[in-house]
């Protein structure tokens, strides 16, 4: 009697296999035992033994055909013998018969996979061609071609809700039924002209520090009156002289110490910068306390390094690091946020090229930094590549009016140009 | 609350009632001088004397007939079949004439009886004393039935089933006498005919499970937790009248259903709870419901093919993965 080689399963989540390799021909003899064929699953390349002796009278399937689990690939048997019955079932096979019922709702039937077990036989049988079903094979042309969208009545009414089409979605069902989850992970390809989905408004607590942020910045937005001026320094020099500083220090000297150290250099050159506002009086301040602002998770922070320009970049670099990752760790102390005579908010490393800052009270000015870009400069009537970076200083000008503050800039600018200057 | 052993708990429910009501007897196959062939009713006959405790031949249609007449005249009896697949012999009595005279007499003749024993599988015992006959009596109008899992759901529903008015058949199992249950100690606690109640809350799948099958589904959503899917099971308790309200109302909630059934599949409760679903939930189910039964096969004798052939964890955890899509 002929036997029917099918699609077994190699593994446990395949549902077809891709027939890799033939090793054998019609009119082979085989063995018990034989590897017939080599079949891609959705895992790896597997082999499929044959278990029992015969003749290949036919092979149902190509290199390269995507056979589904249980369908016929091959019929071994005696040569000449008439496996026309075989061939009928093969072909309807394709069409349905084989996957479904083995596949359906009943538990015990899937474990068995017994193909002698008919379905007529079967406890709880699945019908095959019910849109219900639940097999696993793919689906039949019946159902498939007929623009019929299979979706669970769920998915059906949450897609209605929210004014979903059904057809842009990809089931990921049986049979590609689009079921509840295919729904929720559903995002529209564009945004659809018509149907547009209103989300729901969510409502962040106001933390101390927000709520600190808020009421300080608005104060000094609205009762210090602001002006701005930017200017557009030569960086080269501190691109080279960073990385000759680098090769000696024992520690990694970033952009903005060497910003901070200058500025702290050019601060003690213009006192006037460095001063508050008192109403009926000025104080221009003595020491020079320059303080860095620190993104943290809940808004920023101002941690200040005392005493700026009497400290090496070494110096700096350790203490803005450490002040830097207290402030991340929620860490600072309340004096080591006080007492600043001017603050640096620095961007570079987001890639912001300028912005503008709203003075921290009680100092007088701001400044704010952007990144170094590298950009075509004209030099000597070339156009060669240049590395630049910009400031904008905000003034209070109650205090600094705009020469002074302008003063100012330049001194810092000529100082990041020439930084030998700012090291001694 | 108390420990009882679910025949305590059968127990307590028949003592408390015949105390209350002196119309109430017990009658059946070594109900008296045995004591119960499961010792469901030790000490009763000392305790009512043999007018109230009758032990009655082998002739499970003629007691049953015995019944349905004291019932017609006055009396409350609780008939005990030794277990439900004996009172294949007294169907004519309980189907022909227990729920069927208070219709056929408009109304005139009450029947308050309760046919009580142990129901379905109990281990090897072969294909006619394997049976579920829970939803084959639910499908008779004029019939009540309750399929109790627990000590406490078997004391409530016991006493409330001697109350009624209506023939109720009240199912045990041989295999759950001797589970132990918590019980309310609460003065003549009852519970209602026909309110299911959700044994385990959980959001992704609605397993229905009763009988001895609730702690089949108890073991399955022990495993699906470590695989965090996470069942609710709902204990229907009352076959019939069934609360499909409760049913619904958990599905709407996690939009999938299994239903656990030592029955056969063919009209069972689970094809019956299968259709009620459809028509009040359809719109909330994300998967066709699936149900575990037995299959369309009598009991086999052979240990391998009766556990193969008795609903298990792994069966529920299967259904539970198809109406998830996780295989």
């Amino acid at each position: 009697m002929a036997i029917k080689v099918e699609m077994p399963k190699l593994s446990d989540t395949m549902e077809e296999g891709v027939i890799a390799k033939w090793n054998v021909e019609e009119g082979d003899n085989v063995e018990s035992g034989d590897i017939i064929a080599e079949v891609e699953t959705d895992k790896a390349t597997m082999e499929v033994e044959v278990f029992d002796a015969g003749t290949i009278l036919k092979i149902l399937a190509s290199e390269g055909d995507a056979v589904p689990l249980g369908q016929i690939m091959a019929v071994i048997g005696e040569e000449g013998e008439d496996i026309s019955d075989i061939l009928k079932e093969a072909e309807s096979g394709s069409e349905s018969t084989s996957g479904a019922g083995k596949e359906g709702t009943d538990q015990k039937e899937q474990e068995k996979e017994t193909p002698e077990k008919e379905k007529d036989d079967d406890y709880d049988p699945v019908f095959e061609d019910s849109d219900q079903g639940q097999g696993k094979a793919p689906a039949s042309k019946d159902t498939a071609g007929n623009g019929r969208i299979k979706a669970s009545p769920l998915a059906r009414r949450m897609a209605e809700e929210e004014g979903i089409t059904l057809a842009n979605v990809e089931g990921s069902g049986p049979q590609g039924r689009i079921i509840k989850r295919d729904i929720e992970s559903y995002e529209p390809a564009e945004a659809p002209a018509a149907a547009t989905v209103s989300r729901e408004d969510k409502e962040v607590r106001v933390s101390q520090m927000r709520k600190t942020i808020a009421r300080r910045l608005s104060e000094s937005k609205f009762s210090n009156p602001h002006y701005y001026e930017t200017i557009s320094v030569d960086m080269q020099a501190v691109w080279d002289a960073r990385k000759q500083i680098n090769e000696v220090s024992d520690t990694k000297i970033s952009f903005n110490d060497i910003v901070v150290k200058a500025c702290a250099a050019a601060l003690r050159k213009h006192p006037e910068i460095n001063s508050s506002w008192h109403g009926d009086k000025i104080v221009q301040h003595g020491d020079v306390n320059i303080a860095v602002a620190v993104a943290v998770d809940e808004g920023l922070l101002t941690p200040v390094i005392n005493n700026t320009d009497q400290k090496g970049l070494e110096q700096l670099q350790i203490e803005t690091r450490e002040l830097a990752e207290k402030a991340r760790e929620r860490k600072l102390q309340p004096e080591e946020m006080e007492g600043s005579t001017f603050t640096i908010s620095n961007l570079g490393m987001f890639g912001i090229e300028e912005f503008t800052a709203i003075i921290n009270p009680p100092n007088a000015c701001i400044l704010a930094v952007g990144a170094i870009k590298e950009i075509p400069v004209v030099e000597d009537g070339e156009v060669v590549p240049g590395k630049r970076m910009k400031m904008t200083l905000s003034s209070d000008h109650r205090i600094v009016d705009g020469a002074m503050a302008a003063q100012f800039l330049n001194t810092l600018r000529q100082m990041l140009e020439n930084p030998l200057g700012i090291v001694l | 609350m108390a420990e009882l052993q679910f025949r305590e708990a059968i127990r307590a429910a028949i003592d408390e009632e015949m105390q209350q009501d002196s119309t109430i007897f017990v009658m059946g196959e070594e109900v008296a001088e045995y004591d119960g062939a499961y010792k469901v009713t030790e000490g009763l006959l000392d305790k009512y004397g043999p007018k109230r405790m009758i032990d009655t031949p082998i002739s499970e249609l003629g007691f049953a007939g015995m019944g349905v007449g004291a019932a017609m005249n006055g009396l409350r009896p609780i008939v005990e079949f030794m277990t439900f697949n004996f009172a294949v012999l007294a169907a004519d009595q309980i189907l022909n004439h227990a729920s069927k005279i208070r219709y056929m007499t408009g109304g005139q003749v009450k029947i308050p009886i309760v046919f009580r024993g142990p129901n379905a599988s109990a281990g090897q015992l072969s294909a006619t004393h394997s049976v579920s006959y829970d939803s084959m009596y639910a499908h008779f109008p004029g019939l009540k039935v309750i399929y109790t899992s627990e000590p406490e759901d078997a004391k409530g529903l016991l006493k409330s089933a001697i109350r009624d008015d209506n023939p109720v058949l009240f199912m045990e199992s041989e295999q759950m006498y001797g589970l132990k249950g918590e019980v309310s100690d609460e003065e003549d606690f009852t519970i209602p005919i026909g309110k299911a109640k959700v044994k385990r809350e959980g959001s992704d799948v609605t397993v229905v499970a009763h009988g001895k099958m609730y702690h089949v589904a108890k073991q399955a959503a022990s495993q699906l937790e470590k695989e965090d899917v996470d069942i609710e099971i709902l204990d229907p308790r009352t076959v019939k009248p069934l609360d499909i309200e409760a049913i619904v109302k958990s599905v709407k909630k996690t939009n999938r259903c299994v239903i656990v059934d030592e029955a056969h599949p063919f009209g069972g409760l689970a094809a019956e709870v299968g259709y009620l679903i459809q028509r009040e939930a359809f719109d909330y189910l994300d998967a066709p419901v699936q149900r575990v039964t037995l299959p369309d096969t009598s009991a086999p004798f052979a240990k391998n093919l009766f556990d193969e052939w008795l609903p298990g964890a792994n069966d529920v955890i299967e259904a539970v993965n198809t109406v998830t899509y996780r295989k």
